[in-house]
């Protein structure tokens, strides 16, 4: 059976999922600022307002633990919210509805209450936007049990992946690689009921020599890397998580039992990030088949800047240069 | 009951008509030149912007009458904790434009050293507080400057700046109700602009004014025509000269219009209607105040043109300046994330320098947007 597919960016993926999954059940609703008449700062909601009128497509006041807050309680009476929170540097007074409320709800009440809302948020650099519109917190919401945490990087994950966080039973983090919303193209299925599953993750390429974990826009620059670096006749694996929480552990482990040598790359600061995470999954699972110390190519531990955000962004060379230091050792 | 709007040159909403500030011939045009040359810095930034040659730009067309008469109800020692709409404190309390367009470039001469986007200012001299994106934080800031200047007893004042869109913030209601408590020497300025980004105030709250939420509060609210600035003025010094006096904190509405986009990356044509904006362009602060100067004899037609050709003047060489100067260099990251370097820190800086070019081709590489 071969499966119909449209050419689109990963924005427009996400817009597709939307309009979808709003036809598909009355109780999917979207909130957060300027999502409504405004189709968002990104336009990643556009048309939804004209097409589910203004009950379903909340325009909200200005406050972000006001729109998680209601949202918690949307989804406790039943409904599907949807909550988009702009760029994921604002989520923070939202952090405690997150993280006190949303995360235990279904731990704390021994399941009688839940709240699957999901939390759209753009996140990562690479857009000139300073501290404010650029960070990765992903790691923040990775260490809170009872969340799931997402995080696309194709136009056809970026559909799946929020049609399953939408029909999904649990709360979602979702975040957007918005430095790619544009930039990647990529053939989505037109089945209206096409889903990612989340917590599996996918070998972007495949490759005997070094396997790289990346998760996000960062993909695109490891596969930028392997590209370079097959020139010189080195072979990488890339692996897009597309899951941060759950993770696919076994995906990881497999592909290092087969290269032994292992980058993991992140834009996001080094200390504490989700990098340092599945390196110490791989040193626990797999330190058997290491022939060389893993190696993280992160953000620096300084908050993200803007005229020198190229420097603090990792791009391919440094990918290569970690490539080169497991391989030499 | 709800706030009546006051205004001093007489508005077309209904009101209550205060009389004009008691000012000297001087101080009239000294308000006018500096809402004039605020004007003229964000046409230049919104220009720099539309050229490529800065990233991103936060004009504050329409509301030079809010930001400069109540600025000018400062004294030097004040602090201002201000958001990200407000050039024409900055301008007012002696920053030169130079100052502010290097931080627009994000270049070495920026006192942010490049690390913000642009408009993000901070201007520890002059008591101006560091600008942050995030909404509404800079309220409960305030509240605390004042209140420890309450402590230190110094007579000073805290000014803080903020927008409609902040009134629905968490730290909104915690600034209020911590500048009332501790009976702090605040004033909170909302410049009512009637947009959030998108968002019209009537979709921000059901309160008719935002002088009305000071009730809650214990503390008293006045709605002020923003778009008048010697209204604006009054009111201000009276809530300053009340706080300074140990009366505690006020709430001031200012009631303008944002004539422009939220910020370069906005398009109003989407969700604001074009009648509305007709009818605010007509109420153009500047505009107005330059009616008022002609009929009571401080200025006439050519003497204004000159206040707005010598701005223009200024803006234009501020800016040559400004794009002349270098990036900061590029272990600069590395300053100030705490007061001393960490190991680890030490480690990161160590190895950047040691890359040298290795990373220049990606550094050269334009980020997509």
């Amino acid at each position: 059976m071969t499966m119909s597919t449209t050419n689109m960016t990963l924005l427009q993926a996400l817009n597709l999922a939307l309009h979808e999954e709003m036809e598909r059940s009355k109780d999917v609703v979207v909130l957060g600022e300027d999502v409504g008449k405004n189709g968002g700062v990104f336009r990643t909601t556009d048309g939804l307002f004209a097409k589910f009128g203004a009950e379903r497509v909340m325009d909200t006041p200005l406050a972000e633990s006001g729109i998680i807050g209601t949202a918690v309680g949307m989804a406790l009476y039943g409904l599907k919210p949807v909550a988009e929170i702009q760029f994921s540097d604002f989520i923070f007074p939202a952090f405690d509805q997150i993280v006190s409320e949303m995360a235990k709800m279904r731990y704390r009440s021994g399941g009688e209450f839940t709240c699957p809302v999901v939390v759209r948020t753009p996140a990562g650099g690479g857009i000139r936007g300073g501290h404010y519109h650029s960070q990765s917190p992903e790691a923040y919401f990775c260490h809170t049990p009872g969340l799931q945490v997402v995080y696309p990087a194709t136009p056809a994950d970026a559909k799946g992946l929020l049609k399953s966080a939408i029909r999904g039973a649990d709360p979602v983090i979702f975040f957007e690689p918005k430095r790619i919303y544009r930039t990647v193209k990529g053939d989505v299925p037109d089945d209206a009921d096409f889903t990612v599953p989340i917590g599996k993750a996918r070998i972007a390429r495949e490759g005997k020599d070094v396997t790289v974990v990346s998760w996000g826009a960062m993909v695109h620059t490891c596969l930028e890397a392997a590209e370079k670096a097959a020139r010189n006749g080195v072979e990488l694996e890339v692996i897009d998580l597309r899951t941060l929480v759950p993770l696919d552990e076994e995906c990881i482990l497999q592909s290092v039992r087969k290269t032994g040598r292992v980058v993991v790359a992140s834009e996001a600061t080094r200390t504490c990030g989700f990098a340092s995470e599945i390196s110490a999954i791989i040193a626990e699972e797999a330190i058997d088949s290491l022939e060389a110390p893993i190696v993280r190519v992160t953000g620096y531990d300084t908050p993200f800047p803007y005229t020198l955000e190229h420097v603090y962004m990792p791009g391919p060379a440094r990918v290569l240069d970690a490539v080169q230091r497991v391989r030499s050792y | 009951m709800t706030a009546t709007l006051e205004t001093v040159m007489g508005s077309d909403e209904p009101g209550l008509v205060l009389a004009a500030p008691r000012l000297t011939h001087e101080q009239f045009l000294v308000l006018h030149r500096a809402m004039v040359r605020t004007r003229k810095l964000d046409e230049r930034g919104m220009k720099l912007q539309r050229q490529g040659r800065i990233g991103f730009y936060v004009p504050s067309f329409g509301e030079e009458a809010a930001q400069v008469g109540s600025v000018a109800a400062t004294a030097a020692a004040d602090w201002i904790s201000p958001s990200y709409r407000q050039p024409g404190t900055a301008l007012w309390r002696g920053v030169k434009p130079e100052e502010m367009l290097d931080n627009c470039f994000g270049n070495a001469g920026d006192a942010a050293k490049g690390r913000q986007m642009p408009v993000h200012y901070s201007f520890r001299s002059r008591n101006f507080i560091s600008i942050g994106s995030p909404i509404g934080t800079q309220i409960a800031h305030a509240a605390g400057v004042a209140m420890a200047m309450k402590i230190r007893g110094d007579g000073n004042v805290c000014l803080t700046y903020l927008g409609d869109g902040a009134t629905s913030s968490n730290d909104f209601h915690t600034g209020l109700n911590f500048g009332a408590v501790f009976k702090a020497p605040c004033v909170f300025v909302c410049i009512n602009n009637q947009y959030a980004i998108s968002l019209c105030v009537t979709g921000q709250t059901t309160s008719v004014s935002m002088a009305d939420k000071a009730v809650a509060y214990g503390m008293p609210g006045r709605r002020i025509d923003g778009n008048d600035v010697l209204a604006v003025y009054s009111a201000t010094r009276d809530a300053v000269e009340a706080a300074r006096r140990g009366d505690g904190p006020m709430l001031l509405e200012l009631y303008s219009f944002r004539m422009g986009p939220h910020s370069s990356s906005d398009d109003p044509s989407r969700y604001r209607p074009k009648a509305m904006e007709d009818a605010w362009a007509a109420k153009d602060p500047i505009q107005r105040y330059e009616k008022w100067l002609i009929a009571n004899g401080h200025a006439d037609a050519g003497s204004l043109a000159a206040v707005h050709a010598a701005a223009e003047e200024e803006m234009s060489e501020a800016a040559k300046a400004s794009e002349s100067k270098p990036a900061p260099a590029k272990e600069t990251l590395f300053d100030d994330v705490c007061a001393a370097r960490s190991a680890m820190l030490e480690k990161q800086r160590a190895a950047l320098l040691q890359e040298g070019d290795a990373h220049a081709a990606d550094m050269n590489a334009a980020f997509p947007l």
